[in-house]
């Protein structure tokens, strides 16, 4: 099959190139459909809406986890800050959904005054409405757009982009690579969260942006029907965004970005600018994760700065890495799995274990148990839960007659690209 | 007639000695009987307002007594007899009866029923004042705690009374415990409270450069100033000068109620005051022919405010044009209000003086604290830099056991109830604990890693989350105090700016000590020169018969012990929670990063850089220390790019490894 992706001149279709496409495409077409029927919205209403709102989330997750695949699996790039990105895009659709939805309120409010209200009141009624809460009554310059839908969603590709952009040129460009570039990106993570927590850092501090789950506008339309919409937005995103990672790691220039992971200055001395591919990894995946964050807040209803904090980051790389890595479904599978377990964990649905003299209750301990048990996956199993699909198809590394597969024996080469 | 009504009740006060029981004999003619006489009326009504006139008869009597008068009402221990109207003092010896004794001799008068009595109640207010009173004789007192009582007692509300109090004792005799002190509060009092000019004048001089916070709370309200407004700048000794309109210390707005408060120019009128004047005027859909629904913008609401001037039906009001002009037409200018113009002059040269002074010493003690902190990041990092810069291991969950050590110390001060001995106690076992912990960390996961430094990061990931969780599942989540030892309270006091606190300088020794013993085992001992020859190339080690292994296992715990007791330290002068060590590992990768990995001079330069780089943002914004470090952490990414391997690279191989 090595041979049908690199012939010249001749291009297969990525379906046929990476196989696992279809495949999961079908798997999420048939998802999303079996929820919509079993959900209240439009469905026999088996699966509740809070539960529905669950799953959207959990693909926005999956969505960001991809992200973080195709930067760490493929390209090398441990990043811990992929979920600045994600909390990035959240504030940025969050500000509109606020100030729209503080608009239309302050604007009945001033309906029924003797004089039609000027501009100013109203501007001055939305800032005191949104901003009351860190003692402000004044716009802050970064909310000059937030009236306008089609800015924002801008923003929220464009914000988490710009900044991937400046701090990879940054990066890249001086050759912080390895753990020095996870320090770092830890630290901008760190950075970015302490300074939204400053009440004067105009996204209203602490107590960060609410209120999100209701669309300005459509008062009228209940949440069930709303989380079914958000369903459908998060799972054709998940599509698209798989559809693009496939595409983006499957030709040569995905050849490229898997051997810059395993061996950088080689392909430095192959003559190819490194840090170009880098930096278009880098800034892709931080927009691939600023839309899932858009699509992940407004389902959560609300955002503030501990959603950025570096521990976030560093759960994406435990999703992807118990997934495993290197594989694009991986990642998929890790990011629901580990988020929605998680979920039934902290949420306290699982039994307690009474051990007789001390009853284990997991709403405590299942922090330490997903620590532990990523460190189970780092050392027993690189491949996380995607290795198991190598043992169903029985699919093994290459044999190199015992020689060292390189800085990441996890990986798998030349066979990753096509599934 | 005043004396006539003395004599008088003296003459009554005679009579009712007479009918007293035996040993009952009061001294109704005594000078202090009598000034307490003549202003009984006062006293008896008790009212903070009238109070103050028999206050200070008393106090200027002169009288030997009038102390004791003073105290015991103070001490509501004045009683007065209800017919004869004379004042004693009195013991309660049960609900009715009364031990009474006179002011004048201080002589037991006897025990009596208290019905005859009237208990005087002064509210707090009066008692505060009779406080204030007593202040002079306090200062005369042959007990030095009582002067040194009294000397705090001016220092803290002084008064202009004080004053020639203070000078009258300084008359009377020197005073060697409390002369310095004495002399300052008389000078303070002086530039206060000083009659002529001249010796206010003479004190403020006297106390030029003096750090003092006491002087520069009696020098600033002195320089305190007015903004005025006028056509021309007015001639005149207390005019500071001409004020810059629009600037911090003037706003527009501001500018212009002044004007308006002295009548220079026209009111103007708010939005909301128009917003009102309009909505009062609306006459059938209309405010002066003008639509009400075309009025939503503030432009339109001008011209429908400036049409209904014009009808007479509200006052004309000055318009921005107007509002301009006058601001530019007008002159704003400070004028000393506090003081006569020669002290305010005076005061504010001193003042300016000072304040040279206070910058000077302000540098001084942010130096201080960022040498501190500086330390409590060398501590913190110290222990990486053995195990990322040596080793080449990253470790994320050193930070968790920087909050080992720590709760070693709280556990070890729960078992040890003296201080002293329970820190002495903690820090060797919490290097013990986490050396420990570091040594199976390392035999259980790191060394199946080695080389594979990003999921090294990840592992240790792991087990920081696993660590901090259990920590908070033993411990709780509420913060637990490490107790430091009595001898480590308190703080160097330098002078009224510069101080700092034992504990830190105690921090810092103890950075210097690590500084110390890290060189000496790297650089005098066999496990150092193994460590080094492993870092450097572990198979030749390995084939001079050195154990790679035990050498790798025994560094990294020789790192994570260092970390616990750095654990100790930190937990000392912050709180122990589960997420302190959130708290340090970022800063702590800063500094090795910046300082330059393997090497311990860098480490220490990094944790300076950082250290005193915080504290310096802090210094530009005080209120706000997310935001310095927010900063620092840009900053360090900035820094990054122009040095790339730190502060103190290394060069050649060992840079590769």
């Amino acid at each position: 099959m090595a041979d049908v992706t690199l012939s010249p001149g001749r291009r297969t279709p990525l379906a046929l190139r990476y196989p696992s496409v279809m495949i999961f495409l079908a798997c999420l077409a048939l998802f999303t459909l079996g929820v919509t029927v079993l959900a209240e919205g439009f469905g026999i209403g088996v699966i509740s809406t809070s539960f529905v709102k669950t799953l959207g989330k959990t693909l926005c997750l999956c969505l960001v986890a991809l992200a973080m695949d195709l930067v760490w699996g493929y390209c090398g790039i441990l990043s811990l800050g992929h979920m600045a990105f994600f909390g990035l895009g959240g504030y940025a659709i969050g500000m509109w959904l606020m100030y729209a939805r503080t608009e239309i309120i302050v604007a009945e409010s001033l309906a029924n005054q003797p004089l039609p209200p000027t501009p100013e009141e109203i501007s001055q009624g939305i800032a005191t409405q949104i901003f009351g809460v860190v003692g402000s009554s004044e716009f802050p310059p970064i909310w000059a757009f937030a009236h306008s839908l089609p800015l924002q969603l801008a923003a929220v590709v464009l914000v988490p982009g710009l900044l991937a952009l400046v701090f990879g040129w940054l990066a890249f460009r001086s050759r912080v690579t390895g753990v020095y570039l996870s320090i770092l990106t830890q630290a901008m993570t760190l950075a970015l969260s302490l300074y939204l927590f400053q009440n004067d850092s105009g996204l209203r501090g602490n107590n960060g942006l609410s209120g999100l789950q209701n669309l300005p506008g459509l008062d009228h339309v209940p949440q069930s029907t709303v989380s079914i919409w958000f369903l459908w937005a998060s799972a054709f995103a998940l599509g698209a965004g798989y559809v693009l990672c496939a595409w983006v790691v499957s030709g040569k220039f995905g050849s490229v970005i898997r051997a810059i992971r395993d061996d950088e200055a080689r392909v430095r001395f192959l003559g190819y600018p490194v840090e170009v591919y880098k930096l278009f990894i880098f800034t892709l995946t931080a927009v691939i994760a600023g839309i899932a964050g858009a699509l992940y807040y407004p389902q959560a209803g609300i955002i503030n700065p501990a959603e950025i904090a570096p521990i976030a980051s560093i759960y994406l790389a435990v999703w992807v890495a118990i997934g495993g890595r290197g594989r694009l479904y991986g990642a998929v599978i890790g990011a629901a799995f580990v988020s929605l377990l998680s979920t039934w964990f902290t949420g306290g649905q699982a039994p307690d274990v009474n051990l007789g003299f001390y009853t284990i209750e997991w709403v405590n301990w299942w922090t330490v148990l997903l620590g532990l048990s990523f460190v189970a996956v780092t050392l027993f199993a690189p491949k996380g839960i995607g290795g198991l699909v190598d043992l169903i198809v029985d699919r093994r590394s290459p044999d190199r007659h015992g020689a060292d597969l390189g800085p990441d024996e996890g990986a798998l080469r030349e066979k990753e690209a096509e599934r | 007639m005043k004396t006539l009504a003395t004599s008088l009740l003296g003459a009554v006060a005679l009579l009712s000695a007479l009918w007293a029981p035996s040993g009952f004999a009061q001294e109704a003619e005594a000078p202090i009987q009598l000034l307490l006489q003549e202003h009984a009326e006062l006293i008896e009504r008790s009212s903070r307002r009238t109070i103050g006139p028999a206050i200070d008869a008393l106090a200027a009597s002169g009288l030997p007594e009038a102390q004791i008068v003073l105290e015991r009402w103070q001490a509501r221990e004045m009683w007065q007899n209800e017919e004869t109207g004379l004042f004693v003092y009195a013991e309660e010896i049960d609900r009715d009866t009364l031990r009474i004794f006179d002011f004048a001799t201080g002589a037991e008068i006897g025990e009596v029923a208290d019905d005859d009595y009237d208990q005087l109640k002064p509210n707090g207010g009066i008692r505060a004042m009779i406080g204030a009173a007593l202040v002079q004789f306090q200062l005369a007192d042959p007990d030095p705690e009582t002067r040194s009582t009294a000397l705090a007692a001016i220092e803290r509300d002084p008064e202009a009374s004080h004053l020639s109090a203070l000078r009258a004792v300084i008359e009377a005799g020197p005073d060697p415990e409390f002369a310095d002190k004495r002399a300052r509060l008389e000078r303070l009092l002086t530039i206060r409270f000083g009659e002529t000019d001249a010796e206010r004048i003479e004190a403020i001089e006297h106390f030029a450069g003096d750090l003092g916070v006491d002087v520069r709370a009696a020098l600033n309200p002195l320089v305190a100033t007015r903004i005025e407004a006028a056509e021309t700048l007015p001639e005149g000794e207390d005019i500071v000068g001409a004020v810059a309109v629009g600037g911090d210390a003037l706003s527009d707005a501001a500018a212009y109620d002044l004007l308006v408060a002295a009548d220079l120019a026209p009111p103007r009128i708010g939005r909301d005051d128009k917003r009102a004047a309009l909505i009062a005027n609306i006459d059938g859909g209309a405010v002066a022919g003008i639509e009400v629904a075309s009025l939503s913008t503030e432009a339109a609401r001008d011209m429908a405010y400036a049409a209904l001037a014009a009808q007479g039906v509200v006052e004309p009001v000055a318009t921005e044009a107007e509002v301009t002009e006058a601001l530019a037409t007008h002159v704003f200018y400070e004028r000393y209000v506090g003081a006569p113009p020669a002290v305010a002059w005076a005061a504010a040269a001193a003042l300016s003086d000072i304040e040279t002074r206070v910058g000077l010493n302000q540098a001084v003690d942010l130096t201080l604290d960022g040498l501190s902190l500086a330390s409590i990041y060398f501590l913190a990092a110290i222990g990486l830099a053995i195990t990322f810069g040596v080793m080449g291991v990253i470790n994320m969950a050193h930070g968790e056991f920087i909050m080992m050590g720590a709760y070693t110390g709280y556990v070890v001060q729960l078992l040890v109830p003296d201080y002293t001995l329970s820190i002495l106690i903690a820090i060797p076992l919490a290097f013990a604990v986490t050396f420990g912990a570091g040594v199976a960390m390392e035999r259980l996961v790191i060394r199946w890693l080695y080389h594979r430094p990003l999921e090294t990061l990840l592992a240790t990931f792991g087990i920081s989350i696993a660590l901090q969780q259990i920590a908070k599942n033993i411990f709780g989540t509420q913060a637990r105090p490490l107790t430091a030892p009595a001898w480590l309270d308190g703080s160097l006091v330098v002078n009224d700016i510069v101080s700092i606190s034992y504990i830190r300088i105690a921090i810092f020794v103890l950075a210097l000590l690590f500084l110390a013993l890290f060189l000496f085992v790297m650089n005098r001992t066999r496990l150092g020169l193994e460590v080094r020859a492993v870092t450097q190339n572990p198979r030749m080690a390995a084939s001079m018969g050195i154990n790679p292994d035990k050498i790798n296992m025994l560094t990294f715990g020789f790192g994570s012990g260092i970390a616990g007791i750095a654990g100790v330290a930190i937990g000392l002068y912050a709180k122990v929670t589960s997420e302190m060590g959130q708290d340090y590992i970022v800063q702590s990768f800063m500094t090795v990063v910046v300082g330059g990995v393997g090497n311990i001079w860098g480490t220490l330069l990094g944790a300076t850089m950082v250290g005193f780089l915080q504290k310096g943002i802090e210094w530009m914004n005080p209120s706000n220390t997310l935001a310095a470090q927010t900063y620092m952490i840009l900053f360090v990414i900035l820094f990054i790019q122009f040095r790339p391997r730190g502060i103190i690279a290394l060069k050649g191989r060992a840079a590769e490894a």
